[in-house]
């Protein structure tokens, strides 16, 4: 796994230093105490997801009785009730982030790697201003922008659609993304450019038929990190989403305690599982790219 | 910027010119391309520049989305300094912010540290520390924290274990916010990782001399790793305050969009909120939003003054 943070080449005298450093000062004891202190970390760490998932099978008499992690009844059919407890089926709910986020992302691939090898490789005037702007943007906070934005896109008629949402993502205002994208296009070699241009590429051709397929990882990085943080947003769409039917995830779940009186927590947890399931999934599957990602521009 | 475009445009093919207007067209070219590849960049520009002075404009008046908005100079400013429940918000932020910051950032550092090099099952470790880093604003997961620490919650029946009367965390003023602060903590994966990618950086030869020449753990770790890990620490921090003033959803859900008990988690930008949005206040909203980002700005330039003291740039 450390290989994917170094090339092959650099992994063998990493393992060297590694090797080393265990040398210098660790004995086997203190090893294997501070394996007994990461496991324990860990365990303190993974405890209250494990309760959520557990607590989703249990009837809702034992979830704050039945203090084990293993139920000593099962009740499965909270997750069939929860899936039919709200307004609308949560199909619908899954559905409406699922557009939201795969629309998100094909914006943000699309609209980031444009402005990104304008930044990286292109020589044109202003691109120092225009570039000290987009960090710039960066560090801006947004709640500075709510307003006037919220005011903008009701008067475009976009209040209660997707398109607040939507719409940015297609315009590069993730700063995040395109710098990380900089950072990439910019560790290619510019020989690839100077030999297109040779071989009489235009800048697009260039872009399309060069960069493009050698920043895979780069998108597989922007791609991810759309994932989870538009399949976590909560704040745009409870801002702009009134109609119960255009609800994502986050919002419908968050309607179990607006109904607090039942107390269906199984339900509750059993929809919350769900909705944390594909954030580990991506977890998982991408989890190389997201560390190599939060390495290179310290993005959350 | 159009008419040199379309001068290109014109004569694309035209052999040999004379040589200071071929450079101005060839620059044109590239100009022309670059703005090209710039112009969703643009457009998404208009839509960041124009609302920042636009609510700059608005904070100065009082405005409700109906009425056309009213010139009221510093009068939003200065109610902002009488209004007890703004205060109480900035209180609750800065509490936040400085407890949870540090001690999310120390145990990144910590975990960081003993993760370093030659443990086994590092990508296994590191996956359980980060991963609730993803998951912390996410409903589900402040959801979750409500009923953990709910009175017939998992932390009760713990502490009930070492003798230690239940303490209703979420409905007691005292205690709401720290449920929140322990939810920040758990969350210092990301920071961790970037810490970690930080101490790959540090030449090996250093600690190798240092051991040579009798340094201790503690004397190798604040003479060597701190000094060099200190751009980073730098980075971790500026961005954890950024995102931590501004936090919303942790206030939002767990009290049910009020803020409570007492508007103990009434965060800064959760109030921003309720007076823009529940109240339509949109210019005492603008204000509050510009008063922040001061404050924001404040704070992020005390760190940078303070990094000459701190902040080794050597490497």
């Amino acid at each position: 796994m450390s290989s994917t943070l170094h090339t092959p080449k650099a992994a063998k005298p990493n393992e060297d230093a590694d090797a080393l450093i265990e040398r210098l000062g660790s004995t086997r004891r203190s090893r294997f105490t501070r394996h007994v202190i990461l496991c324990v970390i860990g365990l303190v760490m993974m405890y209250p997801l494990l309760w959520l998932v557990s607590s989703s099978l249990k009837p809702n008499g034992l979830i704050f009785e039945d203090l084990s992690l293993w139920p000593a009844e099962w009740s499965p059919s909270n997750y069939t009730d929860g899936w039919t407890a709200l307004e609308y089926d949560f199909g619908i709910y899954f559905s409406n982030s699922i557009i939201i986020v795969v629309l998100s992302i094909i914006g943000n691939l699309f609209s980031c790697s444009l402005a990104a090898y304008g930044f990286a490789r292109l020589k044109f005037t202003g691109r120092k201003l225009f570039f000290a702007l987009m960090l710039g943007t960066m560090m801006l906070p947004g709640h500075v922008l709510l307003i006037p934005q919220y005011i903008l896109f009701a008067k475009l008629g976009w209040l209660n659609t997707y398109y607040p949402l939507l719409v940015p993502n297609f315009l590069a205002t993730n700063a995040f993304y395109i710098f990380l994208m900089v950072q990439f296009m910019r560790s290619l070699p510019q020989e690839l450019d100077d030999a297109a241009r040779i071989d009489g590429c235009g800048p697009f051709r260039t872009f399309w038929s060069i960069i493009l397929p050698l920043c895979r990882p780069a998108f597989a990085t922007t791609a991810i990190f759309t994932f989870i943080s538009v399949w976590n947003e909560f704040f745009g769409p409870l801002l702009y989403l009134t109609d119960p039917e255009l609800y994502t995830v986050p919002l419908a779940l968050r309607q179990f305690i607006d109904s607090e009186g039942q107390s269906q927590w199984g339900q509750m947890f059993a929809m919350s599982v769900l909705s944390l399931a594909p954030i580990i999934g991506f977890f998982i599957a991408g989890q190389k790219y997201l560390v190599k990602g939060i390495a290179t521009t310290g993005l959350k | 910027m159009t008419t040199t475009s379309t001068e290109t445009a014109v004569m694309p093919g035209a052999v040999a010119p004379p040589a200071p207007l071929d450079m101005r067209r060839r620059r044109a070219r590239k100009d022309r391309a670059g703005y090209l590849f710039l112009l969703p960049w643009f457009i998404g520009m208009l839509f960041t520049v124009v609302p920042f002075f636009a609510s700059l404009y608005l904070a100065f008046t009082d405005y409700n989305l109906l009425n056309p908005p009213k010139w009221i100079g510093l009068e939003n400013f200065a109610d902002m300094f009488r209004d007890p429940v703004l205060l109480k918000s900035l209180r609750v932020t800065f509490t936040y912010t400085f407890v949870s910051v540090p001690l999310s950032l120390a145990a990144a550092l910590g975990v960081a540290m003993i993760l370093n090099r030659g443990i086994r099952g590092l990508p296994w470790y590191r996956a359980v520390f980060y991963l609730p880093s993803l998951l912390g604003a996410s409903v589900a997961v402040v959801l979750l924290w409500r009923y953990i620490f709910g009175f017939d919650g998992i932390v009760n029946a713990f502490l009930g274990w070492f003798g230690i009367d239940a303490i209703s965390w979420t409905s007691d003023p005292d205690y709401a916010l720290t449920t929140l602060i322990i939810l920040h903590i758990w969350t210092f994966g990301s920071p961790m990782v970037i810490f970690l990618a930080g101490l790959r950086q540090i030449p090996v030869m250093y600690y190798e001399a240092a051991a040579v020449d009798g340094a201790s753990k503690w004397r190798r770790f604040r003479s060597i790793t701190l000094p060099l890990l200190s751009p980073i620490i730098f980075f971790n921090l500026i961005q954890s305050l950024i995102a931590s003033f501004q936090t919303f959803t942790q206030g939002f859900v767990m009290n049910n969009g009020g803020g409570g008990p007492a508007n103990s988690t009434l965060f800064y930008n959760l109030y921003l909120y309720q007076q823009g949005f529940n109240q339509f206040n949109m210019g005492y909203a603008s204000a509050m939003a510009w008063t922040l980002l001061v404050i924001i700005a404040v704070f992020t330039a005390i760190t940078f003054l303070s990094a000459k003291y701190w902040v080794n740039y050597d490497s």
